[in-house]
C-alpha cells in the first residue's frame, strides 16, 4: 500500500510539471495578453510598461527559469486587478469552494445510486427508461441556466431561498444543487452497470441459497460491490466539480476560486488566470490522490495484497 | 409457474428526439428564410416585450425581446447556426486530432506511444476549460479559438479510445499479411486501420455531441466564446441573467433549446447505438 | 450401507421441464428428469457438460438465471410438499435450511468484500435447531469458527477474520460447504464440487463430503461429468443425456453392467489404471442441440446399436433390475 502511495505521488508530481510547462507556453506562445488587455488607444509606452510588469520581455527560455524560481518559493504571479500575489487570492477563496463540493457529491450520491439501483432492477423496464430519462436531463441542462432556473423559481418568484452569496445554511441550497445536478446521471449509470454486474455473480447466487431476503442480497451483498467502482467516480467528477464551481459561483455570486477564475477571464488578469490555473491543477491532482487511497483501502483485495 | 415467458422487446425508435433534432438543424440550414427579423437589429423602443402569449406581448415578436429590442426568436434560429456549426467543426478537427493520435500512438507504439499517452493522462486528469479560458484571453475572442479549446476538450478521450481499438486491430492477420507485402506504416495506418476504426469513431462523435453543445455554450456564457453581437444560445443566457427579475424569457427560453437540443441528441444516440450494436454501449 | 438401508424419500422430482425461452427458439434443457432422493444416500447426477445437469440443480432450488429459463411442468417435492409452488418467500424460508447448494467454482462463491465470519454468521443465524438469532456477536464467532473446524480447516479463529482472496480454492470451497450445511439441510446438492480443485485436494474434499454426510444423515445430490468421482462418492447414479436421464441404478450395478449405450460409452472413455495403455476411447459425434431434440432416441445418432424404431419413437423406460433404469429399446427388462 505504501509502495502504490509513493508511485502515484511520484505520477501527480511529474504531471503537474507538465500541465504547469504547458500553461506557461501555452500563455505566451498563442497571442499575446498584453494586447488584449490594454484598452485600444494605448500608446507604445503602455504597452512596453505592462510587458515588463508582466515579465513577458526577454527571451522565452529566461521567462521560464524565472518563472520556475519563483514557482518553487511559492510565488506565482501577482494579479493585476486585485494587486495582490495570485496565491493567497486563491486561498482566500478555496475554501468557499471546498465547502460546496462534498454536498454536490452526496446530492450526486443520494439521487443517483438509488436511481442506479432502481434501474438495475428494472432492466429494460418502464422505471429502468425513465431512471435513465432523469439522469440525461441532468446533463443535458447548462449548469449556468440552471442555476438562474432555480433563482427565477426560488428566489425571484416563490421567495423561498436567497439568490446568490454567502451566508446561512439557506444560500447553500441552490450553489449545492447546480453544483451536483449533472453528477446524479455518472452515478446512476455506473451504478447501474455495476449492479447488473454483481447481480449476475455466483457470490450473488450463494447468498440466495442461504435463503437470504431479496432486500439483503440486493442493497448488502450487490450494493457493497457495485459501489467500488462509483467511488472511481469521484476522481472523474473532482476535475468536473472544480471547473463546474465556476459557473455555479459565477451565477451565484459565490465567493470562490471559480468566481476568482471568471473575474480573471473577464478582465483579462493574465497573470491571476495563469495561477489559478496551475493551483487548481495541484488540487484536482492532490485530490485524485486521496481518492484512489480512499479506493485501495475500501477494496480489500487492495489493501490487504 | 407458468406464466407467459419474456422475449426481449426491441427499443422504440425515438421520434420525439428525431423531430427536436430535425427541427434544431433545420433552423439552422435555413435560419435567413426562417426568422422573421435580422438578429442583430436593435429596436430600442421595443424592448423586453414578453413572449407573444403573455400579457403585454405582441404578436410582432413570438418569443419577445431582450434588451436592445432584439427579437428573441430570430436570435434564437441564428443562434442555432452558430452552436451547430461550432459543433461540427469542434468534432471535426477535435475527433479528427484524437483520431489520428489514436491511430499513430496504438499502431507505431514504443516511446511515441508512451509520450502520446502521458498527454493524453495530463488531458485528462486536467479539465480542458480552463485552457480554454486561457486561450480566449491570449488569443481573443473567436470562432478559431472556440474551436482550437473545444478540441483540447475532446481529443484525448477521442485518442483513448481509438488507441485501444487500434491495439487489438494490430494483432489481427491482414496488418501482419499488409506488413509482409511491404506496405509502409503510414500506409497501413490509412488503408487499413483507418477504416476499421471508423465504425467506433462514429460512436465517440455521437456521444460527444451533446458535451460539445454544453462546452459552446458555457464558454460563451463566460466571455470566452464568439463575442457579440452574433447570437449563440450561451450568449443569450448570460445577456439575460441581469434582468431575470422581470423579463425571465430572455435567459430561460435559449436554455430550453439548450436542453432540449442536448438531451434529443444524447437519447437519439443511445437508440442508434443500441440498433447498430449493443455491444458499443459499453463506451 | 445397502440401498435398503437408506432412510426415507427427502426429495422426489417428477417429470422435471425446465426450458430456456429464447428469441431464436426454445431450449428444452431439462426435458422430463425423474428421481428420487433418500435420507442418507449419494446420488449422482452425470453427464456432458450442456446436458442440463447443473440447470435441473437450479431449476430445484428455483434459482434459475433471469431473463428466459422457466420451470414449466413438474413437481419437485421436498418431505411430501412441491415447492415448485411455493412463494417466493416460503422458498427462502425454505433455501439453506432444507435444501441447499454448493457451487462449483469456489474463487466466485464467496462474496470478495465481506470477511469469512460475516459470511458464515448470516448463514449460521438461520439455522432451526439451537437458534442464534438473540445471541450476542462473540457467541456466533465461537459457532462460525467451530463450523470452519468442521470442515477441516486449520486455525479457524485467524480465518474467521480473512478474506476470501486470502485462502486457497480448496479451502475456499471448504468454506462453502461449511455455509451450506450450516442451516442444517435435509438435502444437499453439490454441483460439480470438485472440478476446479486441483486432483490432490478434490480426494480430500471428497472425503470430507463423505464424513459430514454420515455426521448429518443428509441426502446428497451429487453432480460432476467424471465417473471416476462418481464410483468413489456415489452410491447410486443417473446419467443424464440431452436433458434426459437414460439410466438410473445403484453404482455398483451401473459400472458392473450398464444397460444404456451411453452409460457404457462414458464408462469405456474413463482411463483405467490396469490393463494394457492403448488408445483412449471417445464417443463420437455431438449431442443434439437442445432446440431441435429429435422425435427418437437422443442417442440415436451416435449409438453403435442404432435401429430404426430408435428413430421413430423415444424408448420408454424399461426397469432393468432392483431399482435400476434405462430409457433404451434394446434393454432387456428384469
Amino acid at each position: 500500500m505504501k509502495r502504490y502511495i509513493a508511485r502515484r505521488l511520484m505520477q501527480g508530481a511529474v504531471l503537474l510539471c507538465m500541465v504547469a510547462t504547458i500553461v506557461f507556453f501555452l500563455g505566451r506562445l498563442t497571442g499575446n495578453p498584453v494586447d488584449l488587455m490594454l484598452p485600444e488607444d494605448a500608446t507604445a509606452e503602455d504597452r512596453a510598461a505592462l510587458t515588463q510588469t508582466l515579465g513577458l520581455d526577454g527571451p522565452i527560455l529566461d521567462q521560464f527559469a524565472i518563472f520556475v524560481g519563483k514557482a518553487i518559493h511559492g510565488d506565482l504571479g501577482t494579479s493585476i486587478r486585485m494587486k495582490q500575489p495570485a496565491v493567497d487570492a486563491f486561498f482566500d477563496r478555496l475554501p468557499n469552494t471546498l465547502v460546496l463540493i462534498p454536498w454536490a457529491i452526496l446530492l450526486g450520491m443520494l439521487l443517483g445510486i438509488p436511481l442506479g439501483v432502481v434501474a438495475a432492477l428494472h432492466r429494460g423496464g418502464l422505471l429502468d427508461r425513465a431512471a435513465g430519462t432523469v439522469a440525461v436531463l441532468g446533463v443535458a441542462m447548462p449548469s449556468f441556466w440552471l442555476g438562474i432556473l432555480l433563482i427565477f423559481v426560488f428566489s425571484v418568484e416563490l421567495g423561498w431561498l436567497p439568490s446568490g452569496r454567502m451566508g446561512g445554511p439557506a444560500h447553500y441550497v441552490l450553489p449545492v444543487i447546480t453544483l451536483g445536478t449533472f453528477l446524479v446521471a455518472g452515478f446512476m449509470r455506473i451504478t447501474r452497470s455495476a449492479m447488473l454486474e454483481v447481480m449476475e455473480s455466483e457470490f450473488v447466487k450463494l447468498a440466495r441459497i442461504k435463503g437470504l431476503s431479496e432486500a439483503v442480497v440486493i442493497w448488502k451483498h450487490c450494493l457493497r460491490n457495485a459501489l467500488i467502482p462509483v467511488l472511481t467516480l469521484w476522481g472523474v467528477f473532482v476535475g468536473n466539480l472544480i471547473t463546474g464551481a465556476i459557473v455555479t459561483e459565477t451565477v451565484l455570486a459565490w465567493p470562490g476560486i471559480g468566481r476568482l477564475t471568471y473575474e480573471a477571464v473577464i478582465y483579462r488578469d493574465f497573470p491571476l488566470l495563469q495561477a489559478v490555473i496551475i493551483l487548481k491543477s495541484i488540487l484536482i491532482l492532490s485530490i485524485n490522490l486521496a481518492v484512489d487511497i480512499l479506493y485501495a483501502y475500501v477494496d480489500p483485495r487492495i489493501r490487504l495484497a | 409457474m407458468g406464466s407467459k415467458a419474456r422475449v426481449r422487446r426491441t427499443a422504440r425508435v425515438p421520434w420525439i428526439p428525431i423531430a427536436i433534432i430535425s427541427v434544431i438543424v433545420i433552423m439552422a440550414l435555413f435560419a435567413p428564410l426562417l426568422a422573421p427579423y435580422s438578429p442583430i437589429d436593435q429596436t430600442l423602443r421595443d424592448k423586453l416585450l414578453p413572449p407573444a402569449w403573455m400579457t403585454g406581448g405582441s404578436d410582432k415578436y413570438f418569443l419577445g425581446t431582450d434588451a436592445f429590442g432584439r427579437d428573441i426568436l430570430s436570435r434564437l434560429i441564428y443562434g442555432a447556426r452558430v452552436s451547430l456549426m461550432v459543433a461540427v467543426l469542434a468534432l471535426t478537427v477535435g475527433g479528427g486530432v484524437g483520431l489520428a493520435v489514436g491511430i499513430v500512438a496504438g499502431y507505431v507504439g514504443g516511446a511515441v506511444d508512451s509520450v502520446l499517452m502521458r498527454l493524453v493522462d495530463a488531458a485528462f486528469t486536467f479539465p480542458a476549460i480552463l485552457f480554454a479560458l486561457l486561450l480566449s484571453v491570449t488569443m481573443g475572442q473567436g470562432l478559431g479559438t472556440l474551436v482550437i479549446a473545444i478540441t483540447l476538450l475532446l481529443w484525448a478521450s477521442f485518442a483513448r479510445v481509438i488507441r485501444g481499438e487500434v491495439l487489438s486491430l494490430r494483432q489481427r492477420d491482414f496488418v501482419a499479411l499488409a506488413r509482409v507485402r511491404g506496405c509502409s506504416a503510414p500506409r497501413i495506418m490509412l488503408t487499413h486501420i483507418l477504416p476499421n476504426v471508423l465504425n467506433t469513431f462514429m460512436v465517440l462523435v455521437t456521444l460527444n455531441i451533446g458535451v460539445v453543445i454544453i462546452a459552446e455554450a458555457t464558454l460563451s456564457f463566460l466571455g470566452a466564446g464568439i463575442p457579440p453581437p452574433t447570437p449563440t444560445w450561451g450568449l443569450m443566457i448570460s445577456e439575460g441573467r441581469g434582468r431575470i427579475a422581470d423579463a425571465w424569457w430572455v435567459a430561460l427560453i435559449p436554455g430550453i433549446a439548450i436542453t432540449l437540443m442536448v438531451l434529443s441528441v444524447n437519447l437519439f444516440g443511445d437508440w442508434l447505438r443500441d440498433r447498430l450494436d449493443p455491444r458499443l454501449r459499453q463506451l | 450401507m445397502t440401498p435398503d438401508a437408506k432412510g426415507e424419500t427427502v426429495l422426489e422430482v417428477r417429470d422435471l421441464h425446465t426450458h430456456f425461452f429464447l428469441r431464436r427458439g426454445v431450449v428444452k434443457a431439462v426435458d422430463g428428469v425423474s428421481f428420487s432422493l433418500r435420507r442418507g444416500e449419494v446420488l449422482g447426477l452425470v453427464g456432458e457438460s450442456g446436458c442440463g445437469k447443473s440447470l435441473t440443480a437450479l431449476s430445484l432450488m428455483r434459482l434459475l438465471p433471469k431473463g428466459g429459463a422457466q420451470t414449466i411442468k413438474g413437481e419437485v417435492l421436498l418431505g411430501g410438499e412441491n415447492i415448485l409452488e411455493c412463494t417466493p418467500a416460503e422458498m427462502r424460508e425454505i433455501r439453506g435450511r432444507r435444501i441447499s447448494m454448493v457451487l462449483q467454482d469456489p474463487q466466485t462463491s464467496l462474496n470478495p468484500v465481506f470477511a469469512i465470519g460475516d459470511q458464515l454468521r448470516e448463514a449460521l443465524l438461520r439455522r432451526k435447531r439451537a437458534p442464534l438469532t438473540r445471541a450476542p456477536h462473540a457467541e456466533v464467532m465461537k459457532e462460525a469458527v467451530a463450523a470452519l473446524r468442521r470442515v477441516e480447516i486449520a486455525a479457524p479463529e485467524q480465518r474467521i477474520s480473512q478474506y476470501p482472496h486470502q485462502m486457497s480454492g480448496g479451502m475456499k470451497q471448504r468454506v462453502v460447504g461449511a455455509i451450506a450445511i450450516s442451516g442444517e439441510p435435509g438435502v444437499l446438492i453439490a454441483d460439480e464440487p470438485t472440478t476446479a480443485l486441483d486432483v490432490t485436494i478434490q480426494l480430500q474434499y471428497l472425503k470430507l463430503l463423505k464424513r459430514l454426510q454420515a455426521e448429518t444423515g443428509m441426502a446428497i445430490l451429487f453432480i460432476t461429468h467424471d465417473f471416476g468421482v462418481v464410483g468413489r462418492m456415489c452410491d447410486r447414479v443417473a446419467v443424464m443425456y440431452a436433458g434426459r436421464i437414460v439410466e438410473c441404478g445403484p453404482v455398483r450395478r451401473i459400472f458392473e453392467a450398464p444397460q444404456h449405450p451411453y452409460t457404457r460409452a462414458l464408462i469405456a472413455s474413463v482411463p483405467k489404471m490396469t490393463g494394457p495403455v492403448g488408445r483412449l476411447t471417445t464417443i463420437e459425434g455431438q449431442p443434439p442441440s437442445l432446440m431441435d431434440l429429435p422425435v427418437g432416441c437422443r442417442f440415436a445418432s451416435r449409438c453403435s446399436l442404432v435401429e430404426q424404431r430408435c428413430l421413430d419413437a423415444y424408448p420408454g423406460t424399461v426397469r432393468v433390475g432392483d431399482e435400476h433404469t434405462a430409457d433404451c429399446w434394446k434393454a432387456t427388462p428384469a
